[in-house]
């Protein structure tokens, strides 16, 4: 679904990411593991053609992300909360995404009828602006957004930060029925290596920019990642 | 301790967003400070000799004894509308340390500081100059002197005690109202009493110790009130609104652009800075009055033409050139989204448009002042439908400062660059140009028609203009997402 060929990315001499080549499978749930700096929300702004790379190329679904925006249609992705619209109410705000996303009003209720007991009661037809939100209620209504509209790809930078622990478990139940039919593409990235190690495949850590592990998820794995950190 | 804050005073002013901008905005700002400022130590010094040559029979002092309570009064408001105590700044220093009384006391006397008190002391002194060079009594003068500006601070400490209510400041308004009726039409002596009083200080230097007194009761009253709030459920809380929601389903019907219209108008009347900006631009249809009337421009009609531009044009211009900055906090969402920019960008050109509309509809009454005018405004109007906007959507693009919405609206002047200055030449050169040429060799008329047919031109060539528009905001998109990230 995604590939990755020999991404760059310096600024002035610094080099910020370094990639040879990743291959996602199409249906594969992709975890970015890595220190701060390590280059997690630069592969994601490149791949989501907000950062031009220094060289190489990402194509998604057969587009190359920098040449087409054809590749919107299917993907959907929340950053941080400067994703959300901050004057607008959580309501208004998924029916502009909805909008964006070619559903209607009673599509876009019907949608978020299915997470009530994530957003528990508040979130949607309270009285309050995005921006006066709580940072962990934000992450949701943004999290949620971008579930909206059946994309094939689904993009999410540190979405289990700033969640209460009972939120954590539903997104993670989330998560992984969304790639139950090996049809969505997910890619999450994380500090927290156990959220990361029980919900995705497969695990690629990242330092200072280059690949130096690309694990497929098994029994071991947390042990691995952990002792691989510990130093 | 006191030194620390002072060291963090200086690093806060040194360091904020405001004093980023560029050197032109920075000098623009220091004239208009100094203008300020000189008007005021011109208003001081000159005060006597101007009360002097209107009433020559009586006694300057006394007279401005009078007209002093007017100034307070003035000055009361100005601060309740202006002067916040800047409360938030202590948040980070609540956790340490530090004695709450200490930080009462201090953000009590940095509020003396102010620019407020500062114009007092220009005011008032140079005008005791002139009085004890035209032989008053010197201890008097000085005595009154100190009173006033002792007064001064009182009004600083009052503002902060009524700042919240707004039953005070209506209070204020009628106060305000009541002593110019009645010094206008003498129903009853009140600022005759007032002068009195502060006469009696001159005479009396003794009764300074009033302003003392009060002084000292208003400090003690504003640090236990203060004291008391220092809370994060009290004064040192973010302030949350209760989200108005308003059904806006009836733009549904103008089509595909729909979803960003609404988006736009709630852009618009949930944000200060982009409120301002909306409800200035009834201001500009103001405009009329001042160029149809003023002795300089009334037979001016190459500037009667500039006025009138400004007149429809006040949103188109002043929305206008801040796109696509409205939208930075958010820039990179929509920049993931699935949406064609050439919608985003009919939106806001729209909205000029019908923005533009409105104004001229309501600038209809100006036909009183003749046909003539009203053809001025209505040419400006066809400029303002079809030109202004896409040149200020086409500037738009080298737009990379952001705006941080929530900041206050007046006077606020980020994500202002080059920009802004440089798209006001074509806006309002050319039209001023062509009328100009035009007028010269082939009359009024021609040149009013010329006018409107540029904007016709334009508004009829928009298509392929916003062609070339949507791709050169495509062109810049990575220079503009890495500048509205940019916090400043």
């Amino acid at each position: 679904m995604i590939t990755i060929n020999n991404i760059s990315k310096k600024y002035g001499k610094t080099v910020v990411l370094n990639v040879d080549s990743i291959e996602i499978p199409v249906g594969q749930s992709f975890g970015l593991v890595g220190n701060n700096g390590a280059g997690k929300t630069t592969l994601f702004n490149v791949l989501l053609d907000l950062v031009r790379p220094t060289t190489g190329e990402i194509s998604n679904n057969n587009i190359s992300v920098h040449k087409s925006e054809d590749w919107k249609k299917f993907t959907s992705s929340f950053i941080d909360e400067s994703f959300l619209i901050s004057y607008l109410t959580p309501d208004e705000y998924f029916e502009f995404i909805g909008d964006l996303r070619g559903m209607n009003k009673a599509d876009v209720s019907n949608f978020l009828a299915q997470f009530d007991d994530f957003f528990n009661g508040e979130i949607v037809g309270k009285k309050k602006y995005l921006r006066d939100l709580s940072k962990g209620n934000q992450k949701k209504a943004g999290i949620v957004a971008a579930l909206m509209g059946e994309p094939k790809v689904v993009i999410l930078d540190e979405p289990f930060a700033n969640l209460d622990p009972t939120t954590q478990i539903r997104l993670k139940q989330i998560i992984k029925k969304l790639t139950e039919n090996k049809e969505v593409t997910v890619l999450v990235s994380s500090h927290d290596l156990t959220h990361v190690t029980e919900v995705c495949e497969r695990i690629v850590v990242l330092d200072k920019g280059n690949v130096v592990k690309d694990i497929e998820t098994s029994e071991e794995t947390l042990e691995e990642l952990e002792s691989y950190f510990a130093l | 301790m006191i030194l620390r804050f002072l060291k963090l005073e200086w690093k806060q002013f040194f360091r904020s967003a405001s004093l980023g901008k560029s050197i032109a905005l920075k000098i623009f700002m220091g004239f208009f400070a100094i203008w300020i400022l000189l008007g005021l130590l011109s208003l001081g010094a000159g005060a006597y000799f101007l009360l002097k040559k209107e009433y020559p029979e009586k006694d300057p002092f006394m007279l401005a004894n009078k007209f002093i309570i007017f100034l307070l009064i003035t000055d009361l408001i100005v601060r309740y509308l202006m002067q916040k105590i800047p409360v938030m700044d202590i948040k980070p220093m609540l956790l340490l340390p530090i004695k709450k009384r200490k930080l009462v006391n201090y953000l009590l006397i940095k509020s003396v500081f102010s620019f407020f008190n500062a114009g007092a002391l220009i005011l008032y002194i140079p005008f005791a100059f002139v009085l004890i060079a035209k032989g008053y009594n010197v201890t008097g003068v000085l005595s009154w002197t100190l009173f006033i500006l002792i007064l001064t601070l009182c009004f600083n400490f009052i503002n902060f005690l009524i700042n919240k209510s707004n039953i005070a400041f209506g209070v204020l308004i009628v106060f305000l109202a009541v002593l110019w009726l009645s010094f206008k039409y003498k129903l009853f002596d009140i600022t005759g009493f007032f002068g009195n009083l502060l006469y009696s200080v001159y005479e009396n230097p003794a009764l300074l110790i009033i302003s003392f007194v009060l002084l000292a009761v208003l400090y003690y009253l504003n640090f236990k009130q203060l004291s008391s709030i220092i809370y994060l459920d009290g004064a040192i809380k973010e302030k949350e609104e209760e989200a108005k929601t308003s059904n806006l389903s009836f733009v549904d019907k103008i089509g595909d652009v729909a979803p960003f219209i609404k988006n736009d108008m709630r852009l618009i009347w949930r944000n200060k800075r982009t409120k301002t900006v909306f409800l200035m631009s009834f201001f500009f249809l103001l405009f009329g009055l001042f160029f149809f009337t003023a002795k300089t421009y009334k037979d001016s009609e190459l500037w009667q033409l500039y006025g009138c531009i400004f007149m429809t044009g006040g949103f188109a211009m002043n929305y206008g050139q801040f796109v696509p900055a409205w939208d930075s906090e958010h820039y990179r969402m929509l920049m993931t989204q699935n949406l064609s920019y050439r919608k985003f960008l009919d939106s806001k050109l729209f909205l000029m448009s019908v923005m533009t509309a409105v104004l001229f509809v309501l600038s209809t009454p100006y036909l009183y002042f003749g046909l003539d005018k009203y053809l001025l405004i209505v040419a400006g109007f066809f400029f303002n439908l079809g030109f202004t906007p896409l040149v200020m959507l086409y500037m738009g693009a080298f737009n990379k400062k952001r705006i941080d919405l929530n900041a206050s609206g007046f006077g606020n002047t980020q994500g202002t660059s080059a920009a802004q200055f440089i798209v006001m030449i074509p806006v309002l050169i050319i039209p001023m140009l062509v009328y100009f040429i035009v007028n010269k060799y082939l009359g009024f008329n021609i040149a009013v028609l010329a006018i409107a047919i540029i904007g016709i031109i334009s508004f009829l060539l928009k298509n392929p203009i916003m062609n070339i528009i949507e791709k050169k905001y495509q062109k810049n998109k990575y220079i503009t997402i890495h500048g509205f990230k940019q916090q400043d």
